[in-house]
């Protein structure tokens, strides 16, 4: 149940009620924005946004920038691994033991 | 699909792995048990087991699955109040699909429904709303529960009831707040927990910042960690790190998620709808003060509790059964003489084995049968 999630907001359903469509992997349903509606302009600005989605309501702007340093840190992991893949790969000596 | 593929890469995760295994083997020296990670939310239990995340670390860490599943904390007495609600000839009881088969001192809501209740799933209390709207002449009662992840919905579900005038909806309150019972746990003797993995979509609601006291009271580090196996294995190297250098700090790997500061519109619609209960009785954890939630006396219309006589009985978990003990952490789920036996996800006695973020469902479904015999034969 605590389980949410990613969809992309595609039309706003009713403003004055804050309801909004959203897109998650094809299925469609509408949701409550108001958590993440705007706080001033209107709900019109969210179309495209990317929400975490729990119980029918969108409960968090995911935050794009967020989620790229993330993978980024994670890939910078990936990376060094291969690179002490290839050394090893390589042939390298064993590191001397104390 | 965006924003989860990203964070089920194999190739990612084999070097997280590699990544832990060397902290670990560093680490090793010295220790003579485990580290024990305990992983707060039912959703990240259910995650470690789907995607086999124990059997890949190094003997060296050891998950404890907490108390975060509220379906599996609620107590037999709960149920049978909802029982009640739902067997009223006027009644339409609305529930998420997870607590319909959670056992009461008689029978399920899904036996009541069996017997002729109407008794209807649903994915959203916003779904139960518009059961109100197109059945006016019946009740309306929303299964109201969950940690602080849930809560803002029900909060402003009543919201908008309350602004539609709709009369016949109500909330069967069963909320429940993740500090208290954090404290609570914390308290304990014999808890031997080096570390935290926080539920990620309870704190996008809460922010990190009410965490604190578990590092700076405690000592113990938290990493805020979503739901993906790449999210988990990070956070799990993120503690450790912690633990290498003996750092106590709230982090948070679930940024792209969970601002610090939470959402504000969420804890305001909570705070406006809600009031905290003195204590609220937990299956196998007993009374926690302070740790359920109920609907302010401005709402009091739309509280089932008081709308309708429910027996309120508090009834005792079967004598056999050892939820308690696997809820904190102290035994295994194999350890408990009926699981697998005469509790199982088609039978369960105790509510660990209802929900599939329960510890004991997860274990059953996903192998933790093979890791008891392998420690039998031990």
């Amino acid at each position: 149940m605590c389980l949410g999630i990613p969809g992309r907001i595609v039309g706003i359903v009713d403003e004055e009620a804050m309801l909004a469509t959203v897109d998650v992997s094809g299925v469609r349903r509408s949701v409550d924005v108001v958590c993440v509606a705007p706080p001033d302009g209107p709900l019109a600005d969210l179309v495209g946004a990317w929400v975490l989605v729990h119980v029918g309501f969108a409960m968090s702007l995911i935050d794009e920038e967020e989620a790229a340093a993330t993978l980024k840190v994670l890939a910078e992991i990936g990376e060094a691994d291969a690179e002490i893949e290839a050394i090893r790969a390589s042939g390298a000596e064993a590191a001397p033991a104390h | 699909m965006r924003y989860v593929d990203e964070f089920r890469d194999p190739a990612l995760a084999r070097a997280l792995i590699r990544e832990i295994e060397a902290l670990a083997a560093r680490m090793e020296r010295g220790r003579d048990r485990p580290f024990a990670i305990m992983e707060v939310c039912g959703g990240h239990t259910h995650a470690i087991f789907r995607y086999g995340l124990e059997g890949l670390l190094p003997d060296i860490i050891e998950f404890v699955h907490g108390p975060g599943c509220p379906v599996c904390v609620l107590p037999m007495g709960r149920v049978d109040d909802c029982v009640a609600i739902a067997e009223r000839p006027e009644a339409i009881f609305a529930t998420f699909g997870d607590a319909i088969r959670v056992p009461g001192s008689r029978k399920s809501l899904l036996t009541a429904k069996a017997e002729g209740a109407d008794v209807r799933t649903v994915y959203s209390p916003l779904d139960a709303l518009a059961l109100a709207r197109r059945n006016p002449e019946r009740e309306v009662v929303f299964f109201g529960l969950g940690f602080e992840t849930t809560m803002p919905s029900t909060a402003l579900t009543v919201l908008r009831a309350a602004r539609e005038g709709i009369e016949n909806f109500s909330i069967f309150c069963n909320h429940i707040t993740i500090i208290p019972t954090l404290r609570a746990l914390l308290q304990t003797q014999e808890l031997g927990i080096d570390g935290f993995i926080g539920p990620g979509h309870v704190s996008m609601v809460i922010g990190t910042e009410p965490y604190r006291f578990i590092a700076e009271e405690f000592g113990k580090p938290m990493v805020v960690s979503g739901f993906e196996p790449i999210d988990l294995l990070q956070s799990l190297l993120m503690v450790l790190r912690q633990l290498d250098d003996g750092r106590a700090r709230i982090e948070n790997q679930y940024a792209r998620v969970v601002p610090e500061a939470g959402n504000e519109r969420a804890m305001a619609a909570v705070a406006e709808v809600y009031e905290t209960r003195p204590a609220f009785e937990w299956r196998g954890l007993g009374s926690i003060e302070h740790s359920g939630v109920r609907l302010r006396e401005a709402y009091a219309r739309f509280d089932a509790e008081r709308r309708f006589a429910v027996p309120e009985i508090s009834i005792a978990d079967p004598d056999a059964c050892r939820c308690g003990e696997v809820l904190t952490g102290k035994l295994k789920p194999w350890g408990c003489p009926m699981f697998g036996t005469t509790c199982t996800p088609e039978t369960p006695l105790g509510a660990l084995m209802v929900s599939s973020e329960g510890s004991c469902a997860a274990y059953f479904q996903y192998g933790g049968m093979r890791q008891a015999k392998l420690e039998g034969a031990a």
